[in-house]
């Protein structure tokens, strides 16, 4: 029997959790990520841990925030007005320093918008984790397979830098079925973390958790601490990944399902006799500033491709930095830009120089 | 002996000494404020029921937000109106540990009626101290959802009316027809009588999550002299006459099994 | 014969005690102390009955009461 297992990027994100050792989720339907809440159901209580259906996403978050604050690996997942609800929350768990994992499935906004695709989160995601300096580390993956690694490696990464990792996807990686190898379900780690409260605290000294600094000095120091993991994190945790030619003359920026639509676009145009090179951030914050910025240097034009009004094209212009010009194509309000939109668009562009 | 003159207890008996479940920082209520009171009847009943290491202080967002500084446990601090969530989320990891919510009536009768309504409706084995002095003290007087009719606050300079602030909301009334609850009681602590009756209940409470029974809840009717613009004494009288008739002290549900009835009576 | 010890520094001169005590045995000091409050104190540790009124009213858990064991040996 093959080790492949047809599945949904929904399916793959839970079994992902699963693996990477979460035990604890709360959660709240929202469509199109609701299969991950009715998989957790039924397969958590398998493995000793808990599905837990909070009464909003404002209380979900909460419940995380608890339940990470023992220690434990805890996840949930909502789509963009639930991770709207979900600001204020992942707020406090940045400032109490508590690791957790939030999965985005990014749908067609504002408001109530749609339950169509769409990267219109972006700012959302990266930008901050609600009021205040603290920002959530942000995976995008591209395929089920990634969705499954990189939910699964998540709780890791939450862990070495005590912040919320959030993954960034959309309504079709959610619903697209692609064959995905399974990591085995991992034991979760003890509920030893030196600083969590819970068990017996009898033998060392209380613990607090909490994100209330009515010093202003003690405050800053905590945001300074914080940054610094950031740092550390664009060190040591910045993911991205290439694709065709080695000098190129257009640069091709995309991440998520776009980066999906813009490799056929690549291979099209190169076909054509259009020199491209596709660069696809995985993480997203913290950002691959210096590859793009070494990319913009050589290729005479950049394209960025994003399902938003131009999000993401901001902080590549701010990597690229005056580089070369950066044009955007995008499609929002649930739409997808196709691989036949790209190509034209590659075409025109390299025909303009 | 106003000076406190250094006096050598060693050889000395204690007939009532601070409880051990208090951090050594004082308490930053006001002169009278009961919530000192009813933070002291939750350090008693940690002692008494020897639960000191395995407690989770959850603080909420009000005057109460140092809890987490005075009960000797290990604590977190909660969004305001969260704590039942956050209480949700520990105690479904960590079942063995007791878990209690420390919240205003801002903090659970305002931006918190939902959370602690599904946490009831969840039947979730934690315990909730609910300290009601109709008023949101912390930000200096405004109305609460518990504020009386004609009472004045500094958004009802008025006096509280219907046609903009509504009816006072009665919680536990409200929680009372919640299957999933244990222990649900309203007191008050205007007189050692009521303050002994008072931590009568919160142990019940505190029972009730250590025997698994679901949800439990004590409402203590509290004074707020600062806001209420009265003395410390008055504010106690204030209770009394203005808030207990509209929050009529009662035990609404006790579901806290006879056998630890013997217990607790002895306990004392 | 109980001794009643309150920490007049933590006092807060909030006076429940004072109301309180069975015994009209507590009042608040003429001295400020470093707060700024005028906290209680006993008129006479001879009046005490040890009944914890005070303790029992008492929001800033100022007050403890203790009583001399040799008085404790005797009493068995």
């Amino acid at each position: 029997m093959s080790e492949y297992v047809l599945m949904s990027g929904n399916e793959a994100t839970a079994e992902g959790g699963i693996a990477g050792g979460c035990r604890y989720f709360f959660g709240y339907p929202i469509t199109p990520q609701n299969k991950i809440p009715e998989y957790m159901s039924r397969n958590l209580p398998e493995v000793g841990g808990v599905y837990l259906q909070a009464e909003s996403e404002v209380a979900a978050i909460n419940m995380v925030y608890g339940a990470a604050s023992t220690g434990a690996r805890v996840m949930t997942t909502s789509s963009s007005p639930g991770i709207s609800l979900m600001q204020e929350g992942l707020s406090y768990i940045v400032g109490a320093e508590v690791p957790c994992v939030v999965v985005n499935m990014v749908r067609g906004g504002p408001g109530l918008g749609n339950i169509g695709p769409a990267q219109s989160d972006y700012w959302l995601a990266t930008r901050g984790a609600g009021h205040g300096d603290g920002r959530c580390l942000v995976y995008a993956p591209y395929s089920v397979q990634e969705l499954h690694d990189w939910t699964a490696r998540a709780f890791e990464i939450a862990e070495r830098y005590r912040n919320p990792v959030m993954i960034l996807a959309d309504a079709i990686l959610a619903q697209m079925i692609e064959p995905c190898k399974l990591q085995p379900r991992g034991q979760p780690p003890p509920l030893d973390k030196p600083w969590a409260i819970g068990g017996d605290s009898s033998e060392r000294p209380r613990n607090i958790i909490n994100s209330l600094y009515v010093n202003h000095d003690e405050e800053e120091a905590v945001n300074r601490r914080i940054q610094a993991r950031y740092d550390q994190a664009a060190r040591d945790d910045l993911y991205y990944s290439e694709y065709g030619d080695e000098d190129p003359e257009i640069l091709v920026v995309a991440y998520g399902i776009c980066a999906r639509v813009c490799e056929t676009a690549v291979e099209r145009a190169s076909e054509g006799g259009v020199k491209c090179r596709l660069l696809r951030p995985i993480s997203l914050f913290p950002f691959p500033s210096e590859p793009l910025a070494q990319w913009a240097q050589l290729a005479h034009k950049a394209l960025v491709v994003e399902l938003s009004m131009g999000q993401f094209v901001e902080d590549v212009r701010l990597a690229v930095e005056g580089r070369c010009p950066v044009e955007l194509l995008n499609r929002t309000g649930g739409n997808v830009v196709t691989p036949e939109d790209v190509t034209q668009k590659l075409f025109d562009m390299a025909a303009e120089s | 002996m106003s000076k406190s003159t250094h006096i050598d207890t060693d050889n000395m008996e204690a007939i009532y000494h601070k409880p051990e479940a208090f951090t050594e920082t004082p308490m930053r209520y006001c002169p009278g404020c009961t919530h000192g009171l009813a933070h002291r009847l939750v350090a008693e009943v940690i002692d008494e029921l020897d639960i000191q290491h395995r407690t989770i202080c959850i603080a909420s967002v009000g005057c109460s937000v140092y809890a987490y500084e005075y009960f000797a446990t290990d604590a977190t601090q909660a969004a305001h109106g969260r704590a039942p969530a956050v209480a949700t989320g520990i105690k479904r990891v960590r079942p063995d540990n007791i878990v209690f919510t420390y919240q205003g009536d801002g903090d659970l009768a305002a931006i918190g009626l939902a959370e602690v309504v599904h946490a009831a409706a969840r039947a979730e084995n934690f315990t909730v101290l609910f300290l009601n002095n109709a008023v949101f003290g912390m930000t200096q007087g405004q109305m609460a959802p518990t504020t009386l009719l004609g009472q004045k606050t500094t958004t009802t300079p008025q006096g509280r009316s219907i046609e903009r602030g509504g009816y006072p909301l009665n919680v536990c009334e409200i929680l009372a027809t919640i299957p999933g609850v244990a222990y649900l009681a309203r007191e008050t602590m205007t007189s050692p009588k009521r303050v002994m009756h008072a931590k009568r209940s919160i142990r019940r409470a505190f029972e009730a999550q250590i025997q698994g029974l679901g949800f439990s809840l004590v409402e203590l009717v509290s004074s707020c002299p600062t806001w209420w613009g009265l003395k410390p004494l008055e504010a106690l009288k204030h209770i009394e006459e203005k808030m207990l008739p509209q929050y009529p002290l009662k035990v609404f549900v006790d579901k806290v099994s006879q056998a630890s009835e013997a217990v607790a009576e002895g306990g004392d | 014969m109980p001794i009643v010890i309150i920490d007049a520094e933590k006092c807060k001169g909030c006076g429940l005690c004072v109301a309180f005590c069975p015994k009209d045995n507590l009042e608040l000091s003429k001295d400020l102390n470093e707060a700024g409050h005028y906290p209680a104190t006993v008129k006479s540790q001879e009046n005490c009955t040890g009944c914890k009124m005070c303790v029992l009213m008492c929001p800033d858990v100022c007050i403890e009461i203790y009583k001399e064991v040799e008085e404790v040996a005797a009493s068995e």
